[in-house]
């Protein structure tokens, strides 16, 4: 071999190794991080918040649920703490819509919550967490437990008859309201009859008798607590435009009420205004409440379910919420079924499973609905039985029932 | 004034009652309690991630410093360790061999669920075997709601989540059938040479290293090397070359110290082949093939690094899980080695070994190796995709 053969040889080589060497030197100066590995990079500005939580240093609630958590970490079986700690967790769920809440909350009251018969505030606690799981029966056990060895316990008593309306025993849930009449004010007790008497066709007296009462409210809880008990009776009545109006005074004086600002989505939505009943709930899309309104309302609008985000955004929850095994939210997914993903076969399968749980309007509306759109009349029977007994006067469910009563 | 104080009591209850009855009466909203998600992958050592809602960790462990109701970027990284700690210790692996060695196999990451911002926790399992019990204690303590959603990867895809509560908290899968329990150096060892085989760029240009490893040039032709001896020590020197190239970045790349955009090194690794496979027909580099060898197994230890980087390295066992992996590849490759290089030794005299086989065999290597090329660089699937 020649000396120059050789030294072509070394300097292609070299000229290799270079070459290598400046593929790796590029490499390396325009490396990004792999995919979803934002942690090495500085992609994420020190400053940029990346998830919401309770403000332990503005808000007093949250840190005293913190106080009251530590205390309790080093003493949990001081009942005291678990119970005020486990109702400021409750009131937390209900206000912000946060169903973690209710979990933390149970964890709480962990050291009573598997005992046959606990103290009566970890009783009333248990029972109450339970029925805002739907559990309704072993909410009924505690609290009827809990009423025979405290007959002077006003909670225990108006508890129990809500939850006997959900579970449409309304003569019971009457009965219940009947013993606050020496515990409470004339107003918890035609509050506590509202719902009752609303679903039994006497909407308009109970209105009547509720409204007289409402000056008398102690307190804004309280007064919202009624109003929104006399908003449903108004729209049960006939009379949607006076609970519309109910409902936003409502809002003004508590714009963070949830339960009310639903409510109001529902009569706007129904009375065919859906841009109104979408600028209603936008932004408010942590309550998944709000967030099937928001998406009904889209949808009203002429969204298409497929790719608009806020029907997506409902599809996951109630994807996430199935793969936890919850129920609790079915007659809202049979709503959705219904309107948004247009399967009236499946809306009404939940609609039908729902009503097995809770016999409120609600529920008779949305199988009457269903049952219209399946074209099964038949699965209807059990609603149709139920408005014949109850005698409920709400003119959608009149209607509904009339048009699958009707020739066809 | 004990009617009065009785009075008193009501009220106050039937307040505080108030908002107990409405939530219940009002609402029925479609809820989002906690859950975590925990995807567990079996392998030689297995690997996984696990997403932990940031409101749930911030519960317990107030990541929120300055209380103002936002967890930030700043706040979450420098919680890290104490994040990691946390669900690392509530989380409790084993199988037939023993408890796994849990880790995190990288840098924790922040993603989106449909209820918001969740910590993803990169995890190297460090267990195999033929099954694998989980005892889930997440949140548990505090939240007796919380749901543990753990998807054990099987490869198929689509399997529904195990469901796990504070109730019903331990769970016994199939695991990673047939493999041997090992300890974890060994399975990344068994990982590396796994790599090689499975690799196919990587053993491609291996076969163009050795392919004229018994020859020599004469007279611009190639000639029959006397004697094994010569071809012994040209192979050695370029497999040396190529592992200490390859370790070396494969080193640097698993240790974070560099990076390398993944296209670039496939590219770069297709073009390394192309040039090993060319040169055994227009020999441009003579007798330093093991300069060429080197220059590329700088390239191939980045390929190297992807392939570990997916597995995932457990933390706190960096440096022996990484020598374990590199043993892989050389053992690997020693084998192939020892399979090729008799044959080749044997058939060196034929003429059919320098005419047909080493260009032929090159000329194919070249080819598929440009077409691997095209598809990297250009991120295109031609005819290979099923093949790489």
């Amino acid at each position: 071999m020649t000396t120059d053969a050789h030294r072509r040889e070394q300097r292609a080589a070299a000229g290799l190794v270079a070459c290598a060497l400046v593929v790796v030197a590029v490499g390396v100066a325009t490396a990004r991080p792999r995919a979803g590995e934002a942690q090495l990079a500085r992609v994420i500005p020190d400053g940029e918040v990346v998830a919401q939580v309770p403000a332990r240093g503005r808000d007093p609630a949250a840190a005293e649920r913190a106080r009251l958590r530590r205390a309790l970490d080093t003493n949990p079986r001081d009942l005291a703490t678990a119970s005020r700690l486990a109702r400021m967790l409750i009131a937390a769920a209900r206000g912000g819509g946060d169903p973690r809440f209710l979990g933390r909350a149970e964890a709480a009251l962990r050291p009573w919550w598997d005992e046959q018969s606990p103290p009566a505030e970890a009783l009333l606690l248990r029972a109450t967490i339970r029925q805002s799981r739907h559990e309704f029966e072993p909410a009924l056990a505690d609290l009827d437990r809990l009423v025979a060895a405290a007959p002077g316990d006003a909670q225990a008593w108006l508890t129990r008859a809500v939850v006997l309306g959900v579970r449409g025993r309304y003569s019971d849930g009457l009965a219940s309201c009947a013993r606050l009449d020496t515990l409470a004010s004339p107003l918890v007790v035609a509050a506590c009859r509202a719902p009752l008497l609303g679903v039994t066709g006497h909407a308009r007296g109970a209105a009547a008798a509720l409204a007289a009462e409402l000056r008398f409210a102690r307190g804004p809880g309280e007064a919202a607590w009624a109003e929104a008990a006399l908003a449903d009776l108004e729209l049960w009545s006939g009379d949607a435009a006076v609970a519309e109006a109910r409902l936003r005074r409502l809002l003004a004086r508590a714009p963070e009420d949830g339960a009310a600002r639903a409510a109001l989505a529902d009569l706007v939505l129904d009375d065919g205004r859906a841009t109104e009943a979408a600028a209603l709930v936008a932004a408010r899309d942590g309550d998944d409440g709000l967030l099937l309104r928001h998406a009904l309302a889209r949808v009203a609008q002429g969204a298409d379910p497929a790719t608009d985000p806020t029907v997506q955004a409902m599809a996951a929850r109630f994807e996430a919420a199935r793969l936890r095994g919850d129920s609790v939210h079915q007659r809202e997914e049979a709503r959705f079924a219904l309107a948004v993903a247009r399967d009236p076969a499946r809306a009404l399968r939940l609609a039908e499973q729902s009503w097995r749980i809770q016999k409120e309007p609600a529920d008779a509306r949305v199988l009457l609905e269903a049952a219209v759109a399946a074209r099964a009349p038949g699965a209807a029977a059990p609603v149709l039985a139920w408005l014949a007994e109850t005698g409920c006067e709400w003119p959608r469910l009149r209607a509904l029932a009339a048009s699958l009563r009707g020739p066809r | 004034m004990k009617g009065r104080s009785r009075a008193l009591l009501v009220t106050s209850a039937l307040v505080v009652g108030v908002g107990l009855v409405v939530g219940l009466a009002r609402t029925a909203h479609a809820h989002k309690p906690s859950d975590s998600l925990l995807v567990l992958s079996p392998g030689a050592v297995g690997s996984g991630r696990w997403d932990i809602a940031i409101r749930d960790l911030d519960d317990v462990l107030v990541l929120d410093a300055d209380g103002d109701g936002g967890v930030t970027w700043g706040e979450l990284r420098a919680r890290q360790a104490d994040v990691t700690a946390y669900a690392l210790g509530r989380l409790h692996l084993r199988t037939p061999a023993g408890a796994c060695a849990l880790a995190t196999s990288g840098p924790p990451a922040v993603t989106q669920h449909s209820d918001g911002a969740y910590v993803s926790l990169p995890l190297a399992l460090g267990c195999a075997g033929a099954a694998l019990d989980i005892d889930y204690r997440l949140l548990f303590d505090t939240d007796q709601q919380h749901r543990g959603l753990v998807r054990v990867d099987d490869g198929r895809g689509g399997a529904e989540p195990i469901l796990l509560t504070a109730r019903d908290h331990q769970r016994t899968v199939s695991w990673s059938a047939g493999v041997a329990p090992r300890s974890s150096v060994a399975a990344f060892v068994s990982e590396g040479v796994r790599h090689i085989w499975g690799g196919l760029d990587h053993v491609l240009f291996l076969l163009a290293l050795l392919l004229p490893a018994v020859l020599r040039r004469d007279d611009g032709a190639w000639a029959p090397v006397p004697a094994l001896r010569p071809a012994l020590s040209d192979i050695v020197r370029t497999v040396t070359a190529f592992t200490v190239a390859h370790s070396l970045t494969l080193s640097l790349a698993a240790l974070h110290v560099v990076a390398m955009p993944a296209r670039l090194t496939e590219s770069a690794i297709a073009a390394s082949v192309v040039l090993a496979a060319v040169n055994n027909i227009w020999p441009v580099f003579g007798r330093h093939r093991w300069v060429v060898a080197f220059a590329l197994g700088l390239l191939h230890g980045f390929g190297f690094a992807s392939v570990l980087a997916d597995i995932g390295l457990p933390r706190g066992r960096l440096v022996s899980s990484l020598l374990g992996f590199n043993l892989g590849v050389e053992l690997g490759q020693l084998a192939i080695v020892a399979a090729c290089l008799p044959v080749a030794y044997l058939a060196r005299r034929t003429v059919a070994y320098r005419r047909l086989t080493v260009p032929g065999v090159s000329a194919a290597l070249a080819i598929v190796a440009i077409i691997w090329l095209v598809e990297r660089a250009l991120d295109v699937s031609l005819i290979t995709g099923r093949l790489s």
